[in-house]
């Protein structure tokens, strides 16, 4: 079967630029689509971000700014744009860029991707205007019975189907090119990390397909019932899925970026390629972690899905947490930051915010999102986070600092690569990613905190001034939500910088033609680290180790602590 | 580089970095002992949480905490009857829009079988400041053994969103001392 077969009779007519700085052939359609993709992307951030603004600053007590309906509304909202339509967006510029760009080859099928494009859009504009009609604030995960107006799931589902079809579209042009030979030997390491994306995106798609249009056939009445803790299994293996599939896609994204900036090589493809398909094995089991809490579900079945089993996904990611900064002291210290532990991390490129970015998130994700995951997703620690605002930090640490730092960090390189423009005002560029970085680290952390002192997620006034029994937090929870809203507004700020800077790139940048500035990477000869495993000509990496061993002490020391706070609660079996 | 083919076309067969060998036995045999140690957990521990859970309608439900609260209630505070049921009884909690219905007075030391569910939609069952999370559904009768290990006054608080009133959907349990006539002197002083 040919490649035409599968995609339909498409011409093999692409048109081609050849980048400048890579040397890559670029198919026009595929760029056209990246930057479409990217773009899109950015609005719905615009927008998610503002209305998370709106949330953290209602959940300060001091400031408190939204009325309680309007609260919910903007939560929900917030939930929807940048949790799913910025993300997923941003993801398909990412499988457009890993099979096309990286590959050399032309987009299968463009028209399609095009309709797929549309697709998404018309969706998430659908969602959208359902919520901001006031009739569907029924948070971004929609448990029934509580239900929301039809085009509230109807618009989920079209974005969901737009997005499937970009992941076929990727799918197809892999095949392309492996039938066009357009490179030698296998797909590069980015390109499978993109591939581990778009096979769980299948997943993810499937089990969203099959618990939200029966919803919304419910929502037009067409069906009686929906079973509360039913939807929630299924509709989890969608959502948590969905964040699997950022972390296969950020993970790429941090080897493409310390590839690109300091000539990063993979320390083995052998060792992060099968971190990679340890995502595709287990990750999906995770539905398990938001049903810790939930009546009538077996302690075997809990533990073994809770853990990935046995913690095989979570094997993969700490090893990418040691393989990428591995390869970054390894590409750096051949390129001349030998000394001692710590010179190649000092003297890295930290003022280029697409390595800052990316090394912040790489940090922050496994410190504070990948730490909390593990912590939150133990079958009986869970008990004492659950639903609390400690899960929102959670996932903040996750999804923004790890995914969204990292998609952020990416767009510095897209914007010269894909849009061929100078980014204007490079000196705010350069503070952006520590701004955002550390707002977010903030969020995320006091979020925790607050959780963890009890602070219920989703609520509008944790004071319960209105209640008739009254109940009081400590003094440290309106503390906590206090620096939460300061975080806020930091990472806000952040957020702010980073559209204003690539909205006026791509509107105003100086285009970029031949001779530029721009180096990748910024010292040749990286690109020849370790190029003999396991010889004498290996690089000793003491500063990862060290870097390793703290987060390895953090982890178990934090993982403890928690089961001393499980011990001292009320007995319950 | 990563975003280039691999150099060496049978990678598959190169040496692993002695590093990442260590490192990934360290991560894999700490994610068993993570594994074995919920396992561990159910025999060791005093805070596992019961499946035990039965289908039912929640009208019915509803008529069995009503009766459940007929029966015991002691008192009444701002309209909710204040239920003292008998050490080691059966104890029925309601959710619904929007309050944790009726307040519960336990004894510490003292084992009860709380039976949780809601009348509508979900909601998310927080006992506070002990900091124990549990979701509660209509139509599931969730049964868990619950022991109080300390006196006082505790709230529940709804976190799992409920619509408009969540923020004002809370609940109270008293937990007394074994010794009655002590801590009726000290309730009867307190107020």
């Amino acid at each position: 079967m040919t490649a035409e077969t599968i995609v339909g009779a498409v011409g093999k007519s692409a048109e081609f630029r050849t980048c400048q700085f890579t040397g890559l052939k670029v198919d026009v359609a595929a760029q056209s689509l990246i930057k479409a993709n990217a773009v899109a992307a950015v609005i719905f951030l615009l927008v998610g971000g503002l209305m998370g603004l709106m949330v953290a600053l209602t959940r300060w007590p001091a400031v408190h700014l939204l009325p309680a309906e309007w609260f919910y509304l903007v939560l929900t909202g917030h939930g929807a744009n940048v949790l799913l339509f910025w993300i997923i967006f941003f993801e398909m510029a990412v499988l457009y860029f890993a099979s096309a760009v990286l590959l050399n080859s032309r987009l299968a099928a463009p028209k399609f991707a095009w309709l797929g494009f549309v697709l998404m859009i018309v969706g998430a504009v659908l969602t959208n205007v359902a919520v901001l009609q006031g009739d569907s604030s029924v948070m971004f995960t929609s448990y029934p019975p509580m239900q929301a107006a039809p085009n509230f799931y109807l618009g989920l589902i079209l974005f969901a189907v737009g997005a499937l079809i970009g992941t076929a579209i990727f799918f197809a042009t892999l095949v392309i090119a492996k039938e066009e030979r357009t490179y030698q030997g296998s797909i590069p390491l980015v390109t499978f990390g993109a591939l581990t994306a778009a096979i769980i995106a299948v997943f993810t798609i499937a089990s969203g397909a099959v618990i939200l249009i029966p919803t919304w056939l419910w929502s037009l009445g067409f069906i009686s019932y929906i079973d509360p803790l039913l939807y929630k299994v299924v509709w989890w293996a969608m959502g948590h899925s969905t964040q699997q599939i950022n972390v296969s896609a950020h993970v790429s994204l941090w080897y493409m970026i310390a590839a690109l900036i300091v000539g990063a090589k993979p320390l083995s493809e052998k060792v992060s390629r099968t971190a990679f398909f340890m995502y595709i094995l287990f990750l999906q089991l995770a539905s398990a972690h938001h049903l810790l809490a939930e009546p009538g579900l077996d302690a075997s079945w809990k533990i073994v899905n809770t853990s990935y089993m046995m913690y095989l996904a979570v094997l993969g990611s700490m090893i990418h947490g040691l393989t990428v900064p591995g390869a970054i002291e390894a590409a750096q210290r051949k390129n001349g930051y030998n000394k001692g532990v710590f010179e190649w991390l000092r003297k890295a490129p930290w003022g280029n915010p697409a390595f800052a970015g990316m090394f912040m998130s790489l940090v922050m994700f496994g410190f504070i999102g990948g730490i909390s995951g593990v912590v939150l997703g133990t079958e009986q620690l869970n008990v004492l986070m659950h639903n609390t605002l400690y899960v929102p930090g959670h996932f903040h640490g996750t999804v923004v600092t790890g995914t969204t730092l990292a998609f952020m960090a990416a767009t510095y390189l897209v914007l010269p690569l894909i849009f061929q423009r100078e980014i204007i005002w490079p000196g705010l560029a350069k503070l952006q990613p520590y701004l955002f970085g550390i707002g977010a680290a903030g969020i995320s952390l006091f979020m925790m905190g607050a959780g963890t002192l009890g602070v219920p997620r989703r609520h509008w006034d944790i004071s319960y001034s209105d209640a008739p029994l009254s109940f009081a937090h400590s003094a440290g929870a309106f503390l906590m939500m206090g620096l939460n809203g300061i975080s806020a507004i930091l990472a806000a700020l952040g957020g702010a910088i980073f559209i204003i800077v690539v909205v006026g790139t791509v509107l105003f940048g100086k285009k970029i033609t031949g001779g530029h500035k721009l180096t990748f990477p910024l010292h040749q000869g990286g690109g020849a680290a370790v190029s003999h495993y396991g010889s004498h000509a290996t690089v000793k990496l003491p500063g990862t180790v060290v870097l390793i061993t703290l987060f390895f002490t953090c982890f178990v020391l934090y993982y403890f602590i928690n089961w001393k706070y499980l011990s001292e609660l009320w007995l319950f079996r | 580089m990563a975003i280039t083919p691999p150099p060496q076309r049978i990678w598959w067969n190169e040496p692993i970095e002695k590093i990442e060998l260590i490192w990934t036995i360290v991560a894999f045999l700490w994610g068993l002992f993570m594994f074995g140690f919920m396992i561990a957990w159910h025999f060791i521990g005093q805070q596992n949480l019961n499946k035990e859970a039965y289908r039912i309608l929640p009208s019915n439900y509803e008529a069995k905490v009503e009766a459940f609260a007929k029966k015991f209630t002691v008192r009444e505070e701002q309209g909710v009857p204040v239920v003292k049921p008998p050490a080691g009884t059966d104890v029925y909690i309601l959710g619904r829009l929007w309050q944790w219905w009726p307040i519960l007075e336990l004894e510490k030391g003292t084992s009860y079988r709380i039976h949780i569910s809601t009348l509508d939609w979900m909601h998310g069952f927080s006992l506070q400041p002990v900091n124990i999370n549990i979701s509660a559904y209509p139509g599931y009768e969730h049964v868990i053994t619950l022991t109080p290990t300390e006196t006082g006054e505790f709230g529940i608080i709804c976190n799992e969103f409920c619509g408009i009133g969540h923020h004002v959907m809370t609940g109270k349990i008293y937990v007394t001392d074994q010794k009655r006539a002590e801590v009726d002197q000290r309730l009867a002083a307190g107020r």
